[in-house]
C-alpha cells in the first residue's frame, strides 16, 4: 500500500502498488486477503476505484461489525503489504465502446466501481451521456463528493440522503424507489445502459424499478455488496 | 504468503485456554452464514417429523410447543474458527421427541426447509446432548439464525446444528449431509479439530 | 443473510476454471432459467460458496475448499457455456 487518502470519516482510498499489474477495466474488483500471524485468514472483495491507466486503488468503508474493513481503514499504513487477487470481473464493466446513455445508481459504498466508470469516461474523453443517482445515509458519508460534483463527474449527479440531512438541504431525501428512478433515469426509449451497485436489497429495488420503467433487463447490470462485512 | 501486520480478524476476546477448542477464537459476534435464502414457513404449515422407515411421527407447531422445553446454556463452535461462549437457548430435547418413536437406528439425518441436511450418530443427539431450539437469548429464534426452530447440538461444530430443521430421518447407516458430501467431517468434534474428512 | 451475486465468486471461479466466468451463460437444471453467472444468487455460507438460480432458488453449484483443493459440484446446472 503506497498511500492512504481519507474520503469521509469512515472511508479511505488505498493506493496500491501491485507487481505485474496488468491494467484493469472500469468496474472490476480485487480480492484482498489478510493473513494474521497465527495463520488466520480473511478475504473480501473491493471494487477498484481508479480508472484504467491509473494505478490500482480501492476505497474501503468501515463497517462496524466488519472483520476486514476496520483493519484496512484504521490499521493499515503506507508500506504495509497484503495479498491481492485480480483484477477480476467481466460483467460489471464499462468502456466507451459499450456506449450509453449511462445510468449509474449507487447505494452507499456501491459508488466505488461507478466512480471508476466515471473517471474512465472522463479520462478517455468519451462523450457518452451519464447520470448518477447516489443514495447515501448522510452527506458526510458521500464519497468523492467534490469530484462527482465537479466537471469530472457525470453529466448529472443526483444525491439522495436517507438518514440525516444538513440544515438547509434542498436536495432529495429518502430511499431510491421506482418514483425517484422515474424522475431521474434516462427514458427507456433512449436504450440506456444501467449499472446498479450497493447492498443487495438496494440493488433489487433499483433493478426491479428500472425494468418496470421499461429498461431492457440485459442492459441493467448489477453488483451486490453484502449488507454487512462486504463480500 | 505475506503476513498482514497486526491483523487479527473479528473482535476477539481472551478465553480460558481449556474452554476454547483448538484453532478457535472467541468472539461476541454471532455471524449469519447460510447456504440459501432464509425460509419463511408459516407456523400453521410447520411440522416437525421423525421418520423411521415406514413409521412417522409428526408434530404441528402447537403440538411441538406444548412439549416440555428447557433452557440450555452452552458454548458454540463454528468451523469458520469462531466460538461464542454461554449462549442461551430454549428448546425441546431431542430425547423427548425420539421417545415417541420406536426404532433401532444408529444414525440420524436432519432435514430442513430449503433442502439442507446434516448427519449425526444417534448417540450424539440423545442423552441430553441435543435440542430442537425455538428460542435464543430469551427471544423467539430469529429467522436469520434458524427460526422458527433449529437443531442445537453444541458439542459438535455448529454446521451440525441445522437451521430451519423440519425433522430427523432415522437410519442404519451414516450418510453424508450437505456439507459433509463436499468434504466436511462426518462427525465434527471441535475438540479433535475434525473440520474436514480425514481430520 | 442477503444473497450476493456471481460477481462475489468471480475470483474463486477464475482460480478454479482459469477463466473469467462472470459472463458465462448458465441454464438452471431445475427450472430451465437462463442467466449469466454474475446474475446468479450466491451465498457465502461459511464452509463454502453456494450458487442458486435467481428464479427458482434451486441449487446450481457448490464450491468447497478443503486443504487447498476446491471441490466443485455443478450438478444443478443444465449447462454452463464459457
Amino acid at each position: 500500500m503506497t498511500a492512504v487518502a481519507e474520503e469521509t470519516p469512515r472511508a479511505r482510498t488505498l493506493s496500491l502498488e501491485v507487481p505485474d499489474w496488468p491494467d484493469h477495466r472500469a468496474g472490476q474488483h480485487v480480492d484482498v486477503r489478510l493473513t494474521a500471524e497465527d495463520g488466520y485468514r480473511a478475504e473480501r472483495a473491493y471494487s477498484i476505484a481508479s480508472a484504467p491507466g491509473e494505478p490500482p486503488a480501492i476505497t474501503v468503508e468501515l463497517l462496524e461489525d466488519g472483520e476486514v474493513s476496520p483493519y484496512l481503514v484504521d490499521v493499515v499504513r503506507e508500506g504495509d503489504v497484503f495479498e491481492v487477487r485480480g483484477p477480476i470481473g467481466g460483467y460489471f464493466v464499462w468502456s466507451p465502446e459499450a456506449g450509453g446513455p449511462l445510468l449509474l445508481v449507487a447505494g452507499g459504498s456501491g459508488i466505488v466501481p461507478l466512480r471508476a466508470i466515471l473517471r474512465h469516461r472522463r479520462l478517455s474523453g468519451s462523450d457518452v451521456p451519464a447520470r448518477l443517482l447516489y443514495s447515501s445515509r448522510t452527506l458526510e458519508d458521500v464519497i468523492y463528493r467534490e469530484e462527482l460534483a465537479g466537471a469530472d463527474g457525470a453529466s448529472e449527479v443526483v444525491l439522495t440522503l436517507t438518514r440525516d440531512r444538513p440544515l438547509g438541504w434542498t436536495g432529495r431525501t429518502g430511499r431510491v424507489n421506482v418514483e425517484l428512478l422515474a424522475d431521474v433515469a434516462w427514458p427507456a426509449g433512449d436504450e440506456p445502459l444501467a449499472f446498479a451497485c450497493g447492498p443487495t436489497s438496494f440493488v433489487e429495488v433499483v433493478a426491479a424499478g428500472l425494468v418496470e420503467l421499461g429498461y431492457d433487463p440485459a442492459r441493467v447490470k448489477t453488483e451486490r455488496f453484502g449488507a454487512t462485512g462486504g463480500r | 504468503m505475506p503476513i498482514s501486520r497486526d491483523f487479527r480478524g473479528r473482535r476477539r476476546r481472551e478465553a480460558e485456554p481449556d474452554r476454547l477448542p483448538p484453532g478457535q477464537y472467541l468472539t461476541d459476534d454471532f455471524p449469519v452464514l447460510s447456504a440459501g435464502p432464509t425460509p419463511h414457513t408459516p407456523l400453521d404449515a410447520w411440522t416437525f417429523r421423525i421418520v423411521a422407515g415406514d413409521e412417522e411421527r409428526s408434530w404441528t407447531w402447537d403440538e411441538f410447543r406444548a412439549l416440555a422445553a428447557e433452557t440450555v446454556t452452552s458454548d458454540i463452535h463454528c468451523v469458520t474458527r469462531w466460538s461464542k461462549f454461554d449462549t442461551t437457548w430454549e428448546g425441546v430435547s431431542v430425547d423427548t421427541l425420539l421417545a415417541e418413536v420406536e426404532h433401532d437406528a444408529a444414525y440420524v439425518l436432519a432435514f430442513c426447509d430449503g433442502g439442507y441436511t446434516t448427519n449425526l450418530p444417534l448417540e450424539d443427539v440423545t442423552g441430553g446432548k441435543a435440542w430442537v431450539a425455538f428460542g435464543y437469548d430469551g427471544e423467539p429464534l430469529d429467522p436469520e439464525h434458524g427460526g422458527p426452530a433449529r437443531l442445537l447440538v453444541p458439542h459438535l461444530y455448529f454446521w451440525k446444528s441445522a437451521k430451519w430443521v423440519r425433522g430427523l430421518e432415522l437410519r442404519d447407516e451414516d450418510e453424508p449431509g450437505f456439507w459433509e458430501t463436499y468434504g466436511y467431517h462426518m462427525y465434527g468434534d471441535p475438540w479433535q479439530e475434525q473440520r474436514y474428512s480425514g481430520d | 443473510m442477503e444473497a450476493l451475486d456471481g460477481n462475489a465468486i468471480a475470483g474463486l471461479l477464475h482460480d478454479v476454471f482459469g477463466a473469467e466466468l462472470t459472463v458465462a451463460a448458465t441454464v438452471c437444471g431445475h427450472c430451465g432459467a437462463h442467466a449469466v453467472v454474475a446474475e446468479c444468487e450466491v451465498y457465502l455460507g461459511g464452509p463454502g460458496a453456494v450458487a442458486r438460480c435467481r428464479s427458482c432458488r434451486g441449487l446450481l453449484a457448490v464450491f468447497v475448499e478443503v486443504r487447498g483443493v476446491t471441490c466443485v459440484d455443478l450438478r444443478g446446472l443444465a449447462s454452463l457455456v464459457v
